[in-house]
């Protein structure tokens, strides 16, 4: 039974880590650095791909399984274990994780060819997999927690990982604090979350929680506050409104960095954890609109700022931001099995889109700024072939992996009543292709705008095979969910079915039937694609003066977009700056000096003064000690005679 | 002739007071530290009194004690003294005050 492997899956990574991080520095093999972690999270993805195997073996509602390893904290009522959940969802999560994780291994192998912290890098790398992995497979919050503190961890490591370089305003380490310190507050949300699953349902493992939950009615105030505090969280790692403006500055990390942990896998660990809770979700209605809302107008407001930014990996950050957008209005919705979708198509073809990046900042020597590339095509045409692959699954174009997913969540939500979020997602449809096609426009076609010394070149054989499988899937990855209307079966909806039954029933949403709306919805995402794409191959190559006008003539409009709305200006006027200011004039004057400081100053200036004064007592001569005891004498003896 | 019981006790009152004066008024250690040798020989003598008085023989083992006790807290008063001379070529207690503050 290969589920009775899964902790082997769990805990190689953590060795792998463990003997990176202890001996790495003394291996002078760059290859063995990397075979032993890439290794690691090969082992993991033969195991959970043997797991699939099984549960497709055996019938639907004896696929979940839970493998309890061993006791890790008891206290009380409260009694958790180290055991993980297997079942079609986090097989899924785990396949995403340990697949794209194991290619990127790969990958980085070439891309990061001598640097000093090579073995450091993949240490790093190998701990991510093992705390992502805890996050996914737990079966219960607290080891989920662990797994995302874990993460967080090591995203923070990460990011900072070129900790001496320079990066905007700082270093790479203010960006990697950044990330940690946001995350935190999303964190702080879980954390409340927890507690107060633990106080209403007594447990904390999934099952009991879910059980109880269950026999609840819909709109119970409590799971409104606890998927609410939840859902912070999630808006902290997944990068939402109003918590997403850690994620850009995440990419100060090295590439494959950025397409592992802040495209692929730990920022839809958010979207996994409500797919999880769903049960939960689904007495809430009111926290569902939220997320439906917040998802929505995330894909809108990421979209729009990545119109005009100019650095190549930015842009794939706003792009990121927006899709876990669309994967949260699919969640809010109802449609979570679309928005699983979504994670696994988005995984393919944005990883793929920044291991592209990461091959062109390699050619370009560290050169970020797609205004100094273009005509890159002819000296890189494997990552050409794969980045344009990667860039027409993102735009939505059938019969590649992103239409399907991107049109499901978009259907979805038209067909459960959200017209306003489903034409948010239409328009939001449209500015990525567009923006996703001016990225590839200035990129790798028109003319050559790059400084004459550089000479750009493929990328070694570990990057670009790892291009290729991605490529590859990106482009067949939709088929898993080929939609009835079309005349699939929705494999990957019904293979995730057992989890969200719960769910659904809460619902009360029906399965739909084909209707004829629905093709007319599928062929309105896809001429707004092919308008944005239309767009931006005729501004960008023929009339490149077209956008420069537009930005003349809409100058407020490209400065408040080119500025990413001032949010991160804002959170510096609302929340830093009077923090910083509070903290130094109030908590650290007023309080810590003024009052802390005061008391304690005051209590020994009061014990020295009494010392001071009672110091004379002690004259040094002992008869005027002695003539005190006579007198203590006299006095005792005369009390015990005249009483 | 037999002296009464209250005139031993009378002479060992006098020579106790005559030692606590000498113990709280004189400055000479030496003379400081006779004078405590004269109190716990006040002391004794009133013992021995009440011992013959009464006819009991403990009063008189109690001497013995107060005696041996006398002795050794003389031969480490004594050192003591002869210490202090060492340091401070006086043995005046008006000029040892170094423990004051």
């Amino acid at each position: 039974m290969a589920h009775q492997y899964i902790g082997y899956a769990v805990f190689l990574p953590l060795i792998g880590f463990l003997i990176n991080g202890l001996i790495g520095r003394k291996i002078k093999s760059e290859s063995l650095v990397g075979i032993i972690g890439s290794a690691a999270v090969a082992i993991g993805f033969i195991i959970a791909a043997s797991i699939l195997v099984e549960m497709l073996g055996s019938p639907p509602d004896e696929r979940s399984h839970i493998v309890y390893l061993f006791n890790w904290i008891t206290a009380g009522d409260l009694s958790v274990s180290v055991a993980y959940q297997v079942d079609q969802l986090s097989v899924l999560m785990m396949l995403i994780v340990t697949g794209v994780g194991f290619l990127i291994h790969v990958y980085s192998i070439g891309y990061m060819h001598g640097d000093p912290g090579f073995w450091r890098f993949f240490s790093y790398l190998n701990l991510f997999i093992f705390t992502m992995l805890n996050l996914i497979l737990a079966d219960n919050f607290l080891l989920m927690f662990l797994g995302w503190e874990g993460v967080g961890l090591c995203s923070y490591l990460l990011i900072g990982f070129w900790y001496d370089r320079k990066f905007e305003k700082g270093t790479t380490g203010d960006a990697a604090k950044k990330a940690f310190i946001v995350n935190r507050i999303g964190d702080f949300g879980f954390l409340i979350g927890m507690f107060l699953i633990f106080t209403t349902f007594g447990s904390l493992n999934f099952s009991t929680v879910f059980a109880h939950a269950s026999m609840l009615s819909v709109g119970t105030p409590i799971v409104m506050w606890i998927t609410l505090a939840l859902f912070l969280g999630a808006t902290g790692k997944s990068a939402q409104i109003p918590l997403f403006v850690w994620l850009p500055d995440a990419m100060a990390g090295p590439t494959p960095v950025s397409a592992l942990i802040h495209a692929a896998t730990m920022v839809t660990a958010g979207i996994y954890m409500v797919a999880r809770c769903s049960v939960l979700y689904a007495l809430a209605p009111a926290t569902m609109e939220v997320v439906a809302i917040v998802g929505a107008c995330t894909a809108l407001v990421a979209a729009s700022i990545g119109l005009v930014q100019n650095d190549i990996k930015k842009i794939l950050a706003y792009s990121t931001v927006s899709q876990l957008g669309y994967m949260f209005l699919a969640l809010g919705v109802g449609a979570f099995a679309a928005g699983l979708f979504h994670v696994l198509t988005h995984a393919f073809f944005k990883a793929l889109l920044f291991l592209g990046s990461g091959a062109v900042i390699h050619a370009m020597h560290e050169e970020q700024d797609i205004r100094k590339m273009g005509e890159l095509k002819s000296h890189l045409p494997t990552t050409y072939k794969t980045f344009l692959v990667g860039t027409v699954a993102i735009a939505g174009i059938p019969p590649l992996a992103g239409f399907f997913s991107k049109d499901e969540i978009l259907w979805k939500s038209f067909a459960h009543g959200y017209y306003v979020l489903w034409f948010m997602g239409l328009v939001g449809a449209g500015l990525t292709a567009f923006y996703m096609f001016r990225l590839l426009s200035l990129t790798f076609d028109g003319e050559k705008r790059w400084d004459p010394g550089k000479h750009p070149h493929e990328a070694p054989a570990t990057m670009t095979i790892p291009l290729i499988i991605l490529a590859v899937l990106s482009a067949i990855g939709g088929f898993v969910g080929i939609p009835a209307s079309l005349g699939g079966g929705n494999a990957i909806e019904h293979w995730l079915d057992p989890v969200f039954e719960k769910a659904n029933e809460k619902m009360l949403l029906a399965g739909h039937d084909v209707e004829a709306i629905e093709y007319v919805l599928m062929a309105l995402s896809v001429g707004v694609a092919i308008a944005g794409i239309f767009l931006a191959r005729k501004w960008y190559l023929q009339r490149s003066e077209i956008p420069d006008r537009l930005s003349a003539r809409f100058a407020g409009l490209y400065k408040l977009l080119l500025n990413k709305y001032y949010v991160d200006e804002a959170y510096d006027a609302v929340v830093i700056t009077p923090a910083a200011k509070g903290s130094e004039k109030l908590l650290w004057r007023g309080i810590d000096v003024g009052v802390i400081d005061w008391f304690v100053n005051a209590l020994a200036a009061a014990f020295g003064f009494v010392s001071k004064t009672m110091r004379v007592v002690q004259t040094g001569v002992a008869q005027s000690y002695a003539l005190v005891f006579l007198a203590g004498v006299i006095a005792i003896v005369g009390w015990l005679i005249t009483r | 002739m037999q002296l009464s019981l209250s005139a031993y006790l009378g002479l060992s009152a006098i020579l106790f007071t005559i030692g606590v004066a000498g113990v709280l008024l004189r400055r000479n250690a030496i003379v400081v530290f006779m004078c405590i040798e004269l109190m716990l020989n006040s002391v004794n003598l009133s013992l021995i009194a009440f011992s013959s008085y009464r006819g009991d023989i403990t009063g008189q083992v109690l001497v013995f004690f107060v005696m041996a006790v006398a002795a050794a807290e003389a031969a480490v008063g004594l050192a003591i003294v002869i210490a202090l001379f060492r340091n401070k070529q006086t043995v005046n207690i008006d000029e040892v005050n170094i423990l004051k503050w």
